[in-house]
């Protein structure tokens, strides 16, 4: 048998450019369904080539707007498209109302654009745990760029940057004083600062106080991070946009940096699905196995304590089967 | 249609297909949804049937709720209808809300819309059924 013919059926069809396809195993790898890990594991050698940009920054700056507007320019630039827009789930009843879509404005029988909507389903960070692999996915599935929209992002949620190759914070006029630029966080990921709604009163200062802290010097990467100004209501400044974001993906190529950064998400990928498997599995037989029950009941009857419980699992056959 | 298990959230488009721009129940019926646990892809207003489909098929939706009070549901309800078989995508349940005479409403669920919600329905009523239409196409 062929490696070809070995491919599981929705893999194939995802290569050749079936949506339907596509939509269903997004919901599959949502949901955590078991079939996935061997559509997964087929269509893995066929990713990586495809530029992955973040859209983040605080709720209401105008993300989706943006998105909008950056899909009508690539679709100019005949470039086919793959949207991840995610959207936070409610903690109380799990629930979530999806409402990146509605500026969303393209023709219905455009073939080049795939978008999809996504819960965060409880993670923390600023996207959904399946968004990195929808993102791959659509890399699959031939689109020439990904965009992912994150949620409205705090100071801390930059879990983007472990999926973007380049990753665009969204700020708005008012939004702070310069100190705000220096904090940690949000402000420390931007591969491009884009101050949006540009046709309001303030813009110019954002603007100024985003270009004083590039100015202070470029980041540990080498790549210092470009300013630009947008407007979507009085459409502006996108194909500058565009053009910011492709000047940062050609830097990735140009100093090596795309191996290294690319060799750090893998790596931060693989520890985060051994930590959920190993937490999975710890939490299961810490309830079961009656030896390590055993260890539990020490710590609650304060013989040892949490940590030195931690270092008996460690040392011990906890881990192994 | 996916539902591998019973956590999976229940997947639900809702949108307002033609000239209308009277939105506030669509989004009263989305907060009721969300509160109940459903994730619903809120596509808003002034779309066209085959915007409607095509959010649906990409966004793998288990179940379609369509508001209307411009008077074309007879228009715009059967096409959305037409445009699903022919995407081969007719087992996903369509339910309607919004002013529907009874007459219409009667020609549109032997057309196939599986539920019609008229003024005076309760969100628990609304909750209760979607939930139900989404387990039968299951």
């Amino acid at each position: 048998m062929t490696r070809a013919a070995r491919m599981p059926p929705a893999a194939r069809a995802i290569l050749d450019g079936d949506r339907r396809a596509l939509a269903r195993v997004i919901s599959q790898v949502e949901n955590r369904d078991p079939k996935v890990a061997a559509i997964s594991r087929a269509l893995y050698p066929k990713t990586g080539g495809t530029p992955i940009i973040g859209i983040t920054g605080p709720l209401g700056v105008g993300k989706s707007s943006l998105i909008n507007l950056i899909v009508a320019r690539l679709r100019e630039l005949d470039r086919s498209v793959g949207v991840v827009a995610v959207d936070p789930s409610s903690p109380f009843s799990g629930g979530s109302v999806l409402g990146d879509r509605i500026r969303f404005e393209r023709r219905a029988d455009d073939a080049g654009v795939f978008f999809r909507s996504m819960a965060s389903r409880g993670e923390a960070g600023g996207v959904a745990a399946a968004t990195r692999e929808v993102a791959r996915l659509m890399d699959a599935a031939g689109f020439d760029v990904v965009l992912v929209e994150t949620v409205g992002s705090g100071q801390v949620d930059i879990a983007i940057r472990d999926i973007a190759s380049t990753s665009v914070v969204v700020l708005v006029p008012h939004l702070g004083d310069e100190v705000q630029t220096l904090k940690a966080g949000l402000f420390e990921i931007a591969d491009v600062f884009c101050v949006n709604k540009a046709d309001l009163p303030g813009a110019d200062l954002a603007r100024k106080d985003l270009s004083e802290l590039v100015g202070l010097g470029a980041g540990r990467s080498g790549w210092t991070p470009l300013v630009v100004s947008t407007s979507t209501t009085q459409p502006s400044g996108v194909e500058a946009l565009w053009t910011a974001v492709e000047t940062h993906e050609r830097f990735l190529d140009s100093s090596g940096q795309r191996g290294i950064e690319e060799r750090r998400r893998l790596s931060a990928e693989i520890v985060e699905l051994v930590r959920e498997r190993v937490g999975r599995e710890l939490s299961v037989r810490l309830d079961r196995d009656p030896d390590l029950r055993k260890v539990v009941d020490d710590v609650v009857s304060r013989k040892i304590d949490p940590r030195e419980a931690a270092e008996r699992l460690e040392r011990g056959s906890a881990f192994r089967r | 249609m996916n539902r591998t298990s019973k956590a999976a959230p229940i997947r639900v488009l809702i949108a307002k297909p033609g000239l209308d721009g009277h939105d506030r129940g669509a989004k009263v019926v989305a907060r009721a949804l969300r509160d109940a646990g459903f994730e619903v892809i809120y596509a808003g207003l002034r779309q066209t049937p085959e915007e409607i489909v095509r959010a649906a098929l990409e966004e793998d939706v288990d179940l379609i709720g369509l508001s209307i009070l411009s008077g074309a549901h007879m228009a715009l309800f059967p096409k959305v209808l037409a445009l699903l078989k022919k995407e081969k995508a007719g087992d996903i349940p369509v339910f309607a809300g919004g002013i529907i005479p009874d007459e219409d409403a009667r020609r549109l669920k032997k057309a196939g819309i599986r539920a019609i919600f008229g003024p005076g329905t309760t969100l628990q009523e609304i909750v209760t059924t979607a939930q139900r239409l989404a387990r039968s196409a299951a």
